[in-house]
C-alpha cells in the first residue's frame, strides 16, 4: 500500500541519516555555560577544529548559570562559568569538578546616553546607587560630580541586567556586594539575583543589543562586546581611588596580586583588588571539566585542547580584549591537566 | 452485519492459545489492537505529562504551599519563589491583547459573515488563516526591530502625552514591556477570534436576520441587536481559545517584555510572563527549589489554557448546536 | 436617519478590521521580503556559522536541521495520529473515543514550552544528551492532536455508501478501512499533516531544551542540532549587526516555507473548511 511505500522511504532515509555522516574516529564534544568568554572561545573552538578536523566541540552560549545546571545534569560534557561553584553545588556533582581558567575580562559599564560620547566615571556609590534604583536620573550627583564639565541629560536611567543566569551578574553582584553594605544585605551575589530595578537581556548578547536600542541605558557587559559592538564605556574608581579603564594592562593588573597565590582549586574573585593600576571588576572565567570521563576519546581532547588553550590559544585573546592568563596561573594548570583521568 | 470470511465463531471466543491464535489472524482483531494502541499512546503521552509537571514540582509545592500564587519575589539566591509577577504578567498582557483583537476580530468576522458576498469572505478567511499560521518568533523578530522603537519614540510618548493621567500610561517610555507584549499576542490571537466568530454567526439560521430586517431594522441593528446576541456564546467561546493561546505564547512575548519579574500599574513597564522566564531560566536553574518552582509555573500555566480551553470548545459547541438546531435557543 | 448614518458608519468599521487585519500579513511579509531578501546570498545556505564577531557565517546547519527535526516530527506524530484517528473513526465505542478527543483537545493547547519541558525530563535526562532526537519527539508530540483530529473528521466524512458497497464486496473490516476509506479520505488527511507540520516547523520553545543547539553539522540523530527558528531568536536578541542581518534572511525562509506550505495545501488539497483549525 501506498502508506507502506512512504513509510520505508523514510525509513531508509532515517538509517542512512544515522549511517552516512557518523564517521569513524571523529570526536564529538559538547559544551555550554557562559556568554562573557563566547567570543573567544569560539574563536578557540574553531581554531582547534582547522587544526584538528575530526574534533567539533559546540559550544552553546547559554550564560553561566546554565553551564554549571547542564554540568551537573550531565547533559553537556563540560561546562563554562565565570562565577566559581560554589561549595554546595560542587557537593551536588557525582564526579569532582575541576576549574580551569582560561582568560581573563572585565564588566565594564556601557550606556547609551544622549550626548555623551566619551567616557563617563563611575564611583562605586554611583554604580551601587544605580542597580539599587535610588540613582535614577542621569545628572544625578552621585554621577555629575564625578565627571565634572560633562552636560548629562536629565533622563531617565534604564538599567539593564541579565534575565538569565550568569557569571557576568555574578562578577557585577560580587563586585557590588564588596563596595555597597546595603547592596550585600539587600541583593547579594550570585549568578541569578532579584534585581531591584531594571530591564532583563539574555547573555551579554541580550544586554549589548538592549543597550544598544535604548536610550538613556546602563548595562553591565563583558569588555568585547562594547568594542566589538561599538558601545561607550565607562571607568570605575578603584579601591586606590583611580578611575581606571578596562583593557588588557589593567586587567591583567587586577590578576597579579592573586597569581602568585591562587588557590589549587583556582577559584578565586579579583574585583576590587589593591593595585593603582588595577580594574576593579575583572574577574578569570572557568572552563567546568569532570575530573573523570568515561569516553577516553573525549578525555584526550579535553586535556589536549586545554594544554594548547594556555599555550597558544593564549595568543589570540589579546585581540578580542581578553587579558592572558599571568604565567604563575598557565604553570600551576598545566599541573592541574593531568589530574583529569 | 452478515457473515463476512474471518467472522469470530463461539469456537474462537474461548481463550485457549489456538483460539487466541485464530483470531489475531482475523486482521480486524489486529487493526482494532493497532489503532487502540495508537489512541491509548496519545492518552499515555498527555498522563505521563501531567505526571511529571506535578512530580516534578513537588518540593515548591510542599514548601510554599499557596503561598506561591501571592508572594510577589523571585529570588533564587535566597530560595523565595513566588509566582505572582509571572501571572500577573500573563494577565496584563493577555488582556491588553484581547482588549485590541476582539473588537478586530469580531467587527472582522461580522463584516465577513453578514456583509461580503461568499466568495470574497473565503478569501479574507484564508488570508486571515494564514496570519495564524506565522512562527511565533516571526512575531518577535518584528516586535523587536520594528515595533519596539516604534512603541519607544511614537506611540508611548503620545499615549503619555493625551493619557498620561491614567496611571496605565506613566513611566518612562521604554519601548519593551507590557503594552508592547500585548499589541504583538493581539496581531497573533486576532486570526483565531476572527475565523472563529465569523463560523458562529455563521450558524446563526438565517430568519432570525430576515425577521429582524422585516420589522424595518437596519442590516446593522439587524446584526448587532440580533445575530451577534444569538451568537454571543460562541464569541465567548472564541475570545476564550484566543485567550488560551495568548497565555502559553512564549518567544514573541519573552523578546519584547522586558524580563523583569515586576508588578507595575503601568503598562508601560516591563514585566515577565510565565511562559518566557520558562523559557529563560528553565535551563539554567539550579538547585531542585528552583528548578522545581519553575516547574510548578509550567503547572499553573498548563492548568490555565486547560481551563480555558475546555470551556472554549463548550462554548463553540453549544452555539453552532444552536444555530443548527439541534439545541433549542 | 441617523440610524441609516449608525448603519453605514458601523459597517465600515467592520470592513476596516478586515482590512487591518489582512494588510498585517501583506505588510509582514513585505517587511520580511524588504530586510531579509538583500540578505539571501549562497553563503547563507551553505556555510556554517563563523566565530563570533565576524561575518561571513551560515545557516546551512540550521536549515538542514530543521529539515531533520520536521522527519522526526513526521515520523513520531504522524502514525500515532493517523491511526489514532482511524480508531476514533472506524473502531471504538463510546468511553474511551471521548477521553481520546478530550486529551487530544487538552494536549493540544498545552503551550510549547511546556512540552518542551516535558521532553527534556523524558529524553534529554535519561539520555544526559541534548539530541535531535529530543526535539523530534518534542514537535511530535505536537503534530499528533492535529493529526488525529483531522483523519477523524476526514475519516468521518467519507458518505457509508462506500462503506457499505465494499462490506457487501465481502471486504473485512480492516480491508474496507484501508482500502476504501482511507484512500477516499486521504486528501483531507494529507491536507491535515502538511499542515501540523508546516505548524510544528516555526516552534521554537519546545526546542530550546532538546535540540538546544549546534554549531556545526549534526550528525546521525543523537546530536544537539541547531535549527531555524532558534537561530533566528539566537541572532535576533543578540547585538551583532550581521547577526540581525542573517536573522532576517533566515525569518523570510522560515516564513516563505511556511506560507508556500500553507498556500499550495490549503488551496489545492483542501476540500472545505472542515479540517482543524488550531
Amino acid at each position: 500500500m501506498r502508506i507502506v511505500k512512504i513509510f520505508s522511504v523514510v525509513a531508509v532515509l532515517l538509517v542512512l541519516g544515522t549511517v552516512a555522516i557518523a564517521e569513524g574516529g571523529q570526536v564529538l564534544l559538547n559544551a555550554a555555560g557562559a556568554t562573557f568568554p563566547y567570543p573567544i572561545y569560539s574563536k578557540w573552538f574553531d581554531q582547534y577544529h582547522q587544526a584538528h578536523s575530526n574534533v567539533q566541540i559546540n559550544y552553546q552560549s547559554i550564560g553561566s548559570g546554565g553551564g554549571i545546571r547542564q554540568l551537573l545534569d550531565k547533559t553537556v560534557d563540560f561546562g563554562a562559568s565565570d562565577g566559581p561553584m560554589s561549595d554546595d553545588q560542587l557537593k551536588t556533582a557525582t564526579v569532582p569538578i575541576l576549574h580551569f581558567p582560561t582568560v581573563l575580562g572585565a564588566a565594564i559599564p556601557s550606556y547609551n546616553v544622549a550626548g555623551v560620547q566619551g567616557d563617563l566615571n563611575f564611583t562605586p556609590e554611583a554604580l551601587s546607587g544605580i542597580f539599587l534604583g535610588k540613582v535614577t536620573k542621569w545628572n544625578d550627583p552621585a554621577i555629575a560630580s564625578a565627571n565634572p564639565g560633562v552636560k548629562l541629560p536629565g533622563d531617565d536611567i534604564v538599567v539593564v541586567h541579565r534575565s538569565d543566569g550568569s557569571g557576568t551578574s555574578y562578577i557585577w553582584t560580587d563586585y557590588l556586594s564588596k563596595v555597597s553594605p546595603e547592596w550585600q544585605q539587600k541583593v547579594g551575589k550570585a549568578t541569578s539575583v532579584n534585581w531591584p530595578v531594571g530591564l532583563g537581556g539574555k547573555g551579554n548578547e541580550g544586554v549589548s543589543a538592549l543597550i544598544q536600542q535604548t536610550p538613556g541605558s546602563l548595562g553591565y557587559i563583558e569588555l568585547i562586546y562594547a568594542i566589538q559592538n561599538h558601545l561607550p564605556y565607562g571607568k570605575v574608581k578603584n579601591s586606590s581611588g583611580a578611575f581606571v579603564k578596562a583593557d588588557l594592562a589593567s586587567v591583567s593588573a587586577a590578576a597579579a596580586a592573586v597569581a602568585k597565590s591562587m588557590p589549587d582549586d583556582f577559584r578565586v574573585s579579583i574585583t576590587n583588588p589593591e593595585g593603582k593600576a588595577a580594574y576593579p571588576i575583572a574577574s578569570f572565567t572557568w572552563l567546568l571539566i569532570p575530573a573523570k570521563f568515561t569516553d577516553t576519546a573525549k578525555r584526550d581532547v579535553v586535556k589536549d585542547f586545554l594544554k594548547w588553550m594556555v599555550t597558544d590559544g593564549q595568543n589570540s585573546c589579546e585581540a578580542l580584549s581578553y587579558a592572558k592568563l599571568p604565567k604563575e596561573v598557565v604553570a600551576k594548570e598545566m599541573k592541574a591537566i593531568a589530574q583529569i583521568q | 452485519m452478515a457473515t463476512t470470511p474471518n467472522a469470530a465463531t463461539p469456537a474462537d471466543l474461548a481463550w485457549s492459545p489456538r483460539a487466541l491464535l485464530r483470531r489475531l489472524r482475523g486482521a480486524d482483531e489486529i487493526a482494532h489492537l493497532i489503532t487502540l494502541i495508537a489512541a491509548a499512546t496519545l492518552l499515555l503521552i498527555t498522563a505521563l505529562l501531567v505526571y511529571q509537571l506535578w512530580v516534578l514540582s513537588a518540593e515548591a509545592r510542599t514548601k510554599f504551599g499557596w503561598n506561591f500564587f501571592v508572594t510577589r519575589t523571585w529570588d533564587p539566591v535566597a530560595g523565595q519563589f513566588g509566582a505572582l509577577p509571572f501571572i500577573y504578567g500573563t494577565l496584563v498582557t493577555s488582556a491588553v491583547a484581547l482588549a485590541l483583537a476582539v473588537p478586530l476580530g469580531v467587527g472582522g468576522a461580522i463584516f465577513l459573515a453578514e456583509l461580503a458576498p461568499p466568495k470574497l469572505s473565503s478569501s479574507l478567511t484564508f488570508v486571515s488563516d494564514l496570519l495564524a499560521a506565522v512562527p511565533s518568533v516571526i512575531y518577535g523578530l518584528l516586535g523587536v526591530f520594528l515595533l519596539v522603537p516604534i512603541m519607544r519614540t511614537t506611540i508611548q510618548p503620545a499615549l503619555k502625552k493625551w493619557l498620561g493621567f491614567l496611571p496605565l500610561f506613566q513611566g518612562p517610555a521604554y519601548g519593551i514591556g507590557f503594552l508592547t507584549a500585548g499589541i504583538v499576542l493581539a496581531i497573533m490571537i486576532v486570526p483565531f477570534v476572527l475565523s472563529v466568530s465569523r463560523e458562529v454567526l455563521l450558524a446563526v439560521a438565517r430568519d432570525q436576520r430576515e425577521a429582524a430586517l422585516a420589522l424595518g431594522a437596519t442590516k446593522w441593528e439587524s446584526t448587532w441587536k440580533v445575530v451577534v446576541p444569538a451568537a454571543r456564546i460562541g464569541i465567548f467561546g472564541s475570545v476564550f481559545l484566543a485567550l488560551a493561546r495568548a497565555l502559553g505564547e512564549t518567544m514573541a512575548v519573552t523578546m519584547v517584555i522586558g524580563n523583569n519579574p515586576r508588578i507595575s500599574a503601568s503598562l508601560f513597564s516591563p514585566g515577565y510572563s510565565i511562559a518566557a522566564v520558562l523559557a529563560n531560566e528553565f535551563s539554567e536553574a539550579t538547585g531542585n527549589l528552583y528548578l522545581s518552582a519553575l516547574i510548578e509555573l509550567g503547572l499553573v500555566l498548563f492548568l490555565l489554557t486547560f481551563v480555558l480551553n475546555g470551556l472554549a470548545r463548550l462554548l463553540i459547541v453549544v452555539t453552532t448546536a444552536r444555530g443548527s438546531g439541534v439545541l433549542p435557543t | 436617519m441617523w440610524r441609516k448614518t449608525l448603519n453605514a458608519i458601523m459597517l465600515s468599521l467592520t470592513g476596516v478590521c478586515v482590512v487591518i487585519t489582512v494588510s498585517v500579513l501583506f505588510f509582514i511579509l513585505g517587511y520580511l521580503v524588504y530586510n531579509g531578501g538583500k540578505d539571501l546570498s549562497w553563503n547563507f545556505f551553505t556555510h556554517l556559522p563563523a566565530p563570533v564577531g565576524e561575518v561571513g557565517g551560515g545557516m546551512a546547519n540550521a536549515i538542514v536541521g530543521s529539515l531533520k527535526l520536521l522527519l522526526l516530527a513526521a515520523l513520531f506524530g504522524v502514525p500515532i495520529g493517523l491511526l489514532g484517528g482511524v480508531y476514533l473513526a472506524e473502531f471504538g465505542g463510546r468511553i474511551v473515543p471521548f477521553l481520546v478527543r478530550y486529551t487530544a483537545d487538552l494536549l493540544n493547547g498545552v503551550p510549547s514550552i511546556v512540552i518542551g519541558i516535558f521532553a527534556y525530563a523524558l529524553v534529554v535526562m535519561p539520555m544526559h544528551h541534548f539530541s535531535t532526537l529530543a526535539g523530534g519527539v518534542a514537535l511530535g508530540i505536537m503534530v499528533i492532536p492535529t493529526v488525529l483530529r483531522n483523519t477523524e473528521s476526514f475519516l468521518r466524512d467519507v458518505p457509508s455508501t462506500l462503506r457499505e458497497g465494499s462490506f457487501a464486496l465481502g471486504a473485512n473490516k480492516w480491508k474496507m478501512v484501508a482500502t476504501v476509506v482511507l484512500p477516499a479520505a486521504s486528501r483531507g488527511i494529507l491536507t491535515g499533516v502538511l499542515l501540523a507540520l508546516a505548524r510544528v516547523a516555526g516552534e521554537t520553545a519546545p526546542l530550546l531544551f532538546t535540540a538546544f543547539g549546534n554549531r556545526y553539522w549534526s550528525p546521525g540523530w543523537m546530536q544537539p542540532t541547531s535549527s531555524l527558528p532558534v537561530i533566528i531568536y539566537t541572532y535576533a536578541t543578540g547585538p551583532y549587526e550581521d547577526w540581525h542581518q542573517q536573522a532576517w534572511a533566515a525569518g523570510l525562509v522560515l516564513l516563505g516555507l511556511v506560507l508556500v506550505t500553507n498556500i499550495l495545501v490549503r488551496t489545492f488539497l483542501a476540500r472545505g473548511t472542515s479540517f482543524e483549525r488550531s
